[in-house]
């Protein structure tokens, strides 16, 4: 038992101002998250009804166990990315409880484009079924898709994480014995055809679902043969002439039913092995993270205070706690799973990242997953740190949490700068799950620090030159960088273009921590082989 | 009819009715031998008495109306009297005769006197001579179609038609009009024929606002006789009676002296020994007391133990079955007619594993508890050294309630000083009243009882379809009632966790969104009635907001001892007991003892089947009596198709739509489960 205490005064002013400004953000993005959840616009929702059609969200909920979570991943992609607006990238994807088996769903919202798959639909798509292969997670398609968006088929159709990666990985998946579940519920057309038909099982809704390579206009156009959409390829094509479907539904409530049959017959069972503790909220109260860390980047917290208010019982069993303590390791418990937490705790040296790569190792050995708070503005600089050879010492962090093959879950909790993302498994790392606070920020380094580069390039260039620069010159200069990097770093940018899977609540992170690593039990703790350590 | 001393008593029935005989028995220090059909092997009344025998299989016709088993058991068992209860042999003259001449008392009448009441039609003929006003009405001998439908004609519409054998509602039914006549006769006459064993009918005038009162006589075999005053039993749904109360509300002190020696009249006339009830009807359409004189007509006579002669024990305070073991005996009746007196009022409620909501169907399962919490409800059975509240019960926690049998479970009777008292006093007992497992008409009993109508004693038999628009609308639940059953819904599924994972939690996660579940529940068991309540709420600690239709309510459970819960809406605390049954459903009760049973759907979902569906299932458990059509004939959307039997009570099922009938899956005589495919039906294009 080390159960943490706290330092923090509730009262106090910075505390105040910091939940304050956390509370703004929270607020902000509960109601992004509400316009989000909306689809498309009242127009498209009514005719979508209008065909006695579910709203995608409500397909979702009864497809789900009652009362299952809902761990939805990147609501917020796609937005302010295109000329239009495409809400949640026209597809909902997450991880639900369905007859008793966490699945990943991925699900068209047909009242946004119809459904079309934009680029980063694509990128959505792929990245819920990577997540289903790294957690072993059955997959339920529920497709009502247009296809393609063909003004943007040069970002859609050809590379290798482009639409034919979709069907690539229903085969893989399939193969490595990860089941695919496809419920037509609308149209699925050319590409979208083999939706349904690489699934291992198949469900179509009577007078709602189509499926076929070519719709009716193609046919037309190709052969002059006249044809409905229902009579080329809906329900009863499928159920009774093809065979491309195997359960006929009467409606979207129906299939969804059958749905839910099909996963209860799935024999599915949890491959992972935790030794598990009763779970226990934190002694710490989490609203009060808010509070702690604040939005100011600049002003600085003890992540123990978060920790602290995320693990279990507020017990945190510290690793060399006196040893390289800008980076914080440690033992604890989420919702009853054993964790290993790597968490800054100000710049790396070379004694945390050798540190933090011990802990890693130690983590992988015993199949502990890890869990790695990121506020992290880089490994230091300068001639002491060179010489005494930060740069291997941060690689050994580097390959440790690249090798590690334990389920590994990285929160942005403040800064994201540089290679300090990449010591603290940032995306390139492939995390199981990474997800973001709403006070982060993500850039190769600081908008001030990049400014100031530029400008010290720029100065020197005038120098050569016998040029004159002054002050107001440079800040005008450094100006639109700042801007660029404070835009482009805000997690809202960065899930918008599905650099995590999701910003979140800092008060969810304790619950959405329980969920993804419950989940990750579903499949089986690999054993880790490490490359080599630069000594 | 012989008359002897006994020291062992056989019980020839089963239920409340064999424990209440069977306690008296006890109480007089006689031996007591129940009898049991295979469906009543463990039954409560086998339990209490110190023999039983196994008389047959389950159906009745097999066993407790099987007058050679019952005759065997008595002498397998040495006893040297039988008591039949009501119902079953209790006027059976045949039974009485069997059993003197194997020198069994039979506790009742001679088998004379019930042969001359059993016939009706030539009772009302003696009755006329005995000089008891009758009603107008046929009671030939003569059964031909054509010449019973003449006699109705003559009567005038509405008439009752009534099996000449029978009692107890069955093979009895109200004709409207000339065009209804013949199914109504069919109809009867097969309901009579099962359970009589005899098809002949009578048919009488059926008066519009009539009230049950009836008296209740003693004669013993030394020629002596009394009444112990009057009984209304005007509550009545199908003919059977639901409410009686006891005495008559509104009787002068002439009329019940009238009314009471017309009764000892008609059982002296047909020299009558035991326990009987002379049935009148009482014209509650007259106006006033005086002119009420004389407007009572004589419906028939029950040469039995009635199944409400508790009333009358609680408000003479005498024992019934006591006078009657002891008449058979040989005694002289305890007491004479002046030295019998009215104390107080009482009422009795009878209880039914029936659903109101569902035209009365019967029902059956098991009873997972049957209670009843006097001292909760504030009532102790006794005051002043007298039974306040009565429970006559067949049953008792944990046993089943099958197909076979009158669903009658139990009777609940109240006393208090005067008819207001004893009201107060039954509603309290009906509130105390705790049965689950099986639905009863608990509810609509007190709903019943706390009738304003009730209340002001304006009886009359039609009393529930009078006021059926206030008896059944308080039905309907109200937000608060959904709310509640949704929280405790929602708090049950953060118990239901198989697991410490999170995902077991069922709290509705949703990410930078406030929790949400939805929870369907219908009032009925049909899902044609779902409202859907929306939990959301921002934490596992926080309260819940409910959404149901455009009304939000804020709503917090609090777990209390037991079963109990507060459950707080919009500020409003509320303490109320809450269970949730197998069945998936939630049963709420509030203090005052009314309870609300919400069912939830779950995984129960529109599979869109608008289409007239193509085959027919049972409602019930029961017996196909008759099919009405052939297969392959062509029917017309309503008309009826088949009857089914349960409980004794006739159902029709008719066509869904206009088709063709393609098979049926059963013959008549058959035994059906709830839920079987009786026929396939092919609607027509």
């Amino acid at each position: 038992m080390a159960i943490l205490t706290t330092q923090v005064n509730p009262r106090s002013e910075l505390f105040q101002a910091n939940e304050a400004a956390m509370r703004r953000e929270v607020l902000a993005l509960r109601e992004l998250s509400a316009a989000i959840r909306r689809g498309g616009g009242d127009k498209a929702r009514a005719r979508h009804e209008g065909r006695g059609k579910l709203f995608v969200r409500d397909r979702i909920d009864h497809l789900l166990d009652e009362g299952s979570p809902f761990l939805e991943f990147s609501a917020l992609a796609a937005h302010e990315v295109y000329a239009d607006a495409v809400p949640a990238a026209s597809i909902v994807t997450g991880i639900g409880r369905v007859s008793g088996v966490e699945c990943v769903i991925v699900a068209n919202d047909a009242t946004v484009k119809g459904g079309t798959y934009y680029p980063l639909t694509v990128k959505k798509h792929i990245r819920a079924q990577e997540i289903a292969r790294k957690h072993r997670l059955p997959c339920i398609y529920l497709v009502d898709s247009g296809g393609a968006y063909l003004p943007l088929q040069d970002e859609v159709f050809p590379d290798r994480d482009h639409f034919g990666r979709i069907f690539y990985n229903q085969a893989t998946l399939s193969a490595e014995g990860i089941p695919q579940i496809a419920v037509v519920m609308g149209s699925c057309t050319a590409g979208g055809a083999y939706v349904p038909a690489m699934a291992d099982e198949s469900i179509i809704v009577r007078e709602q679902g189509t499926i076929f390579l070519g719709g009716p206009p193609l046919v037309k156009a190709a052969t002059g043969e006249s044809i409905s959409a229902e009579a080329l390829g809906g329900a009863d094509v499928h159920a009774k002439l093809s065979g491309v479907a195997d359960h006929y539904a009467e409606n979207d409530a129906h299939a969804l039913q059958l749905a839910r049959a099909c996963v209860s017959r799935l024999n599915w069972q949890k491959r992972g092995r935790l030794a598990m503790q009763p779970p226990k909220p934190p002694r710490l109260d989490p609203a009060e993270l808010y509070g702690i860390v604040g939005t100011d980047l600049k002003k600085p917290f003890d992540v123990r205070e978060v920790i602290g208010r995320i693990v279990d019982d507020s017990d945190f069993d510290e690793f060399k706690r006196y040893y390289g303590d800008t980076l914080v390791t440690g033992f604890a418990h989420i919702h009853g799973h054993p964790v290993g937490i790597v968490a800054n705790n100000g710049v790396l040296f070379s004694e945390s990242a050798v540190k933090g790569a011990h802990f890693i190792e130690l983590c992988a050995q015993r199949k502990i997953p890890l869990l790695f708070l990121q506020n992290i503005t880089g490994f230091m600089v300068g001639s002491k740190y060179e010489h005494e050879g930060i740069a291997k010492h941060g690689a050994k962090l580097v390959t440790a949490v690249a090798c590690a093959r334990v389920p590994k879950f990285t929160v942005l909790i403040g800064g994201s700068f540089g290679a300090g993302n990449y010591g603290m498994c940032g995306r390139a790392f492939e995390p199981n799950l990474l997800f973001m606070w709403p006070n982060a920020r993500i850039s190769v380094m600081g908008g001030e620090q990049a400014a100031g580069v530029l400008a010290q390039v720029k100065r020197e260039q005038h120098e050569r030159d016998g040029r004159e620069w002054s002050a107001e010159d440079e800040e005008a200069f450094k100006a639109p960088t700042r801007e660029q990097y404070e835009h482009q770093g805000h997690p809202y940018y960065a899930s918008a273009r599905l650099w995590d899977d999701g910003v979140i609540d800092p008060a969810q992170t304790r619950d959405v921590l329980g969920l993804a690593l419950a989940a990750a039990m579903n499949a089986e703790i690999a054993d880790t082989t490490f490359g080599v350590f630069r000594m | 009819m012989t008359t002897a001393r006994f020291d062992t008593l056989l019980v020839a029935n089963r239920g409340e009715i064999a424990c209440r005989v069977m306690r008296t028995a006890r109480r007089m220090g006689l031996r007591t031998v129940a009898v049991y059909s295979d469906a009543d092997a463990s039954a409560r009344h086998v339990r209490e008495a110190d023999e039983a025998i196994r008389i047959g299989p389950a159906a009745a016709r097999d066993s407790y109306l099987n007058v050679e088993a019952v005759v065997e058991a008595a002498q397998r068992s040495g006893a040297g009297a039988i008591h039949p209860g009501y119902g079953f042999l209790s006027e059976n003259g045949a039974f009485v005769e069997a059993l003197d001449a194997a020198g069994i008392v039979f506790v009742g009448p001679p088998a004379a006197a019930i042969a001359a009441m059993g016939d009706k039609s030539a009772a009302k003929a003696r009755m006329a001579n005995a000089g008891v006003p009758l009603v107008p009405g046929y009671h030939g001998h003569d059964q031909d179609d054509a010449l019973l439908r003449s006699e109705a004609d003559k009567i005038g519409y509405p008439v009752l038609l009534k099996a000449s054998a029978g009692g107890g509602g069955k093979g009895m039914r109200v004709v409207e009009s000339g065009a209804d006549f013949q199914a109504a006769l069919d109809g009867c006459r097969r309901e009579s024929q099962a359970a009589f064993n005899d098809a002949r009918m009578l048919i009488e005038k059926y008066l519009t606002q009539p009230r049950h009162v009836e008296v209740q006589v003693f004669c013993d075999s030394h020629g002596n006789g009394v009444y112990l005053f009057e009984r209304d039993c005007s509550v009545q749904r199908r003919h059977q009676k639901v409410l009686e109360e006891a005495p008559a509300p509104g009787m002068t002190a002439e009329l019940r002296r009238e009314m009471g020696e017309a009764a000892v009249r008609a059982a002296k006339e047909i020299g009558y020994v035991g326990a009987g009830t002379v049935e009148f009807l009482l014209d509650s359409s007259q106006g006033s007391s005086q002119e009420r004189d004389g407007a009572f007509y004589f419906m028939e006579m029950n040469t039995r133990l009635q199944v409400e002669h508790p009333v009358t024990e609680m408000i003479t305070g005498q024992d019934l079955v006591e006078w009657q073991l002891r008449v058979a005996m040989g005694e002289t009746l305890p007491l004479k007619q002046d030295e019998l007196t009215i104390s107080g009022h009482s009422f009795e409620a009878r209880l039914y594993a029936e659903d109101p909501l569902q035209d009365f169907l019967p029902a059956t399962g098991t009873l997972t508890r049957f209670a009843m919490d006097l001292a909760g409800a504030g009532l102790s059975s006794y005051e002043k050294g007298r039974a306040r509240v009565r429970l006559d019960s067949g049953v008792e926690s944990g046993d089943a309630v099958s197909m076979h049998y009158d669903p009658m479970l139990a009777k609940l009777i109240a006393h208090g000083d005067d008819r207001d008292q004893a009201l107060a006093t039954l509603n309290r007992a009906l509130a105390a009243l705790d049965v689950q497992g099986v639905v009863t008409n608990r509810a609509f009993l007190q709903r019943l009882a706390t009738h304003p109508a009730f209340k002001a004693a304006e009886l009359d038999t039609r009393f529930i379809e009078r006021h059926h628009a206030t008896l059944f609308a308080a039905e309907h639940p109200t937000t608060e009632e959904y709310a509640s059953a949704a929280l405790i819904a929602l708090d049950q599924l953060g118990h239901e966790r198989e697991s410490d994972s999170p995902w077991d939690r069922h709290d509705g996660f949703r990410l930078n969104a406030p929790h949400g579940i939805r929870i369907a529940l219908c009032d009925r068991q049909d899902e044609t009635s779902t409202i859907v309540v929306e939990g959301t709420r921002e934490s596992d600690a926080a309260p819940w907001c409910l959404t149901i239709g455009s009304e939000t309510l804020t709503a917090s459970l609090q777990p209390l001892e037991g079963d109990a819960v507060a459950i707080t809406l919009d500020g409003h605390r509320r303490r109320l007991q809450a269970r949730l049954e197998g069945d998936n459903s939630i049963v709420m009760v509030d203090p005052r003892g009314e309870s609300r049973r919400l069912w939830r759907r779950i995984d129960a979902i529109d599979h869109g089947h608008h289409e007239v569906e193509s085959t027919l299932t049972a409602p019930m458990h029961g017996t196909v009596v008759a099919l009405l059509v052939e297969a392959g004939q062509k029917v017309e959307k309503g008309m009826p198709l088949m009857v089914m039997e349960a409980m004794k009570m006739e159902h029709t099922l008719t066509a869904p739509a206009d088709g063709q009938v393609e098979s049926f899956h059963f013959a008549a005589g058959d035994t059906v489960g709830q839920g079987d495919v009786l026929l396939e039906f092919t609607p027509d294009e």
